[in-house]
């Protein structure tokens, strides 16, 4: 069976196109076999609604009378990068305000920062610019303080580097005092276990070889349309194994995705807190998995049971940069609740929200089958576990 | 005079003590246990109706031997619109009124189950739990 882009987006204009979420794809599977599965259906969808840092905003601002360079800016007095051309600026979801306590009052609770101004502009609620620069004969202005809201400004373009992390540690806590960490508070002695991705219904987690997502895949992003724009930084892709070389799912990708934020909506861009951590951003992804074969329906309808997260102690292992981990455990005992680690019951909470992830998928479903979203063959796939790209530590060196 | 509620909130050392029954014998207080979970060597929390006489003196004594004493006069709510089901709050909760409903793993708030501790107020990442006076 071999089923083309071309042919799945003539039966999306045709109103013929079969879309199925990856939830409802694991079960036809399981009814009525791979093959038949795979025959039936083009497109599988995927959804994913979890904090992810490396989220921003590219903004352009439109030039003052007379106009200034903007050499700083700031948003509702979170600074944003402004070393670019003039009015052009980049806000990073985990910035924060100069005059935020941060951990001096430890857990430092992390209200406000980039990840909010950004779920403030996409709500379109007005947003304080402050900016100032040294006089230039082009840019005489020094300084600019005004109010602008997502409709005023003439580009805001989310990129974020890296989304949607294919597989993330399952945390505990070996240590004996509570910690404060991006993947919630852990409990002393193993009081908890958090966990970070919609296993089942996440994008890579469903397509482990790339062989359908790349530079150009059309995806759902933050309630609009958005593009892969690149692999994501540390896009580090394998297939993880244990002892005996059963296969217990991916990780280590990564995507860099691009989308226009006037499109998008603050159901899907939430701003975000990590008491003791910091600020970031939640953000919804979607990924459509065209059905171009059956080996790529195989890894669509990979189930939570066949998917595993490793445990990672993030007491002294993962802060110290520790190789290894306490073993591995699936989606679906991290589901159920409880799992054990070390021989101790311990009780799980995911960090990623199932239910809107479900949601997404759901949405993008039908976006296809009302014939809105077509699907595009990726300019060139992403870097696939076979290339065995290997993650660079940083030595500290005292010269060059 | 009208029976008053209080959340008491012990440690691990401290759960094992007999501490309602000094509450009765010595204080000569009427209690009515609203809420209670403890276990040994672990951090426990009761909901109480007290009233009598010695009330003052009760909630000394609760006091001295290490129980945070709170009145129970606020609530906490869920911002439902703000909520994004994460399920971050369900494993901190003492009591399990926040808890997570397989297999759809959707995020279930019962208010009734609540003491009040506030612990998701300050550890939902996107603020949707909120104290109502």
């Amino acid at each position: 069976m071999e089923r083309s882009y071309q042919e799945i987006n003539a039966r999306i204009k045709s109103g013929k196109v079969v879309v199925l979420t990856a939830e409802e794809f694991i079960d036809l599977v399981k009814e009525k076999g791979l093959t038949r599965a795979a025959a039936e259906v083009d497109v599988v969808t995927t959804g994913t609604f979890a904090p992810m840092c490396s989220s921003g905003v590219f903004l352009n601002f439109g030039h003052s009378a007379p106009r200034i360079k903007m050499q700083k800016v700031w948003l509702n007095n979170v600074p944003a990068y402004a070393g670019l051309a003039a009015v052009d600026a980049y806000l990073g979801a985990t910035e924060l305000p100069e005059n935020d306590p941060l951990n001096t009052s430890y857990p430092g609770e992390f209200r406000y920062g980039g990840g909010h101004v950004i779920e403030d502009l996409v709500a379109g609620r007005p947003v304080k610019l402050r900016a100032v620069a040294y006089g230039t004969d082009c840019y005489p202005r020094r300084e600019i303080e005004t109010y602008i809201t997502l409709q005023d400004i003439n580009e805001a373009i989310l990129f974020n580097p890296r989304n949607a992390y294919q597989n993330y540690n399952c945390a505990v806590n070996l240590s004996n005092r509570t910690l404060y960490t991006y993947m919630g508070v852990l409990k002393p002695n193993l009081g908890n276990a958090n966990y970070s991705t919609s296993g089942q219904l996440s994008p890579l987690l469903k397509d482990p070889y790339f062989k359908t997502i790349g530079i150009g895949t059309r995806i759902f992003l933050g309630g609009g349309i958005g593009y892969v724009a690149w692999h994501g930084t540390q896009h580090f892709p394998s297939m993880q194994t244990d002892g005996t070389g059963k296969e217990l799912g991916p990780a280590g990708g990564t995507l860099a995705v691009i989308g226009d934020l006037k499109q998008m909506s603050p159901r899907w861009l939430v701003g975000t807190s990590f008491l003791g951590y910091g600020a970031t951003l939640t953000v919804g992804i979607g990924v459509p998995i065209p059905i171009l074969n059956e080996e790529v329906a195989r890894y669509a309808a990979a189930a939570d049971e066949d998917l595993y997260a490793p445990i990672v102690d993030y007491g002294e292992a993962y802060p110290n940069r520790k190789p290894g981990n306490l073993g591995y455990v699936s989606y679906a005992q991290l589901k159920s609740g409880k799992i054990v680690v070390l021989g101790k019951e311990v009780p799980t909470a995911p960090l990623s929200s199932y239910p809107r992830a479900r949601e997404i998928a759901g949405i993008l479903k039908e976006w296809i089958k009302k014939g809105d979203f077509l699907l595009t063959e990726p300019v060139q796939l992403l870097p696939s576990p076979q290339e065995k790209r290997k993650a660079n530590v940083l030595e500290v060196r005292k010269e060059g | 005079m009208s029976p008053r509620k209080i959340v008491l909130r012990f440690g691990p050392e401290i759960s094992d003590k007999p501490i309602i029954y000094r509450l009765v014998k010595d204080y000569d207080l009427v209690i009515n246990i609203l809420k209670a979970n403890v276990n040994p060597q672990k951090e426990g929390i009761m909901v109480l109706e007290i009233t009598g006489e010695k009330y003052e003196e009760g909630l000394k004594y609760l006091r001295e031997q290490g129980v945070a004493v709170q009145a129970l006069t606020r609530e906490v709510v869920r911002n439902e619109e703000r909520c994004t089901m994460c399920g971050a709050c369900t494993v901190l909760c003492p009591t399990g009124a926040l808890y997570i409903e397989r297999p759809g793993m959707e995020v279930r708030f019962e208010s009734d189950n609540c003491v009040v501790c506030q612990l998701c107020v300050k550890v939902c990442p996107v603020r949707a739990m909120e104290v109502k006076l």
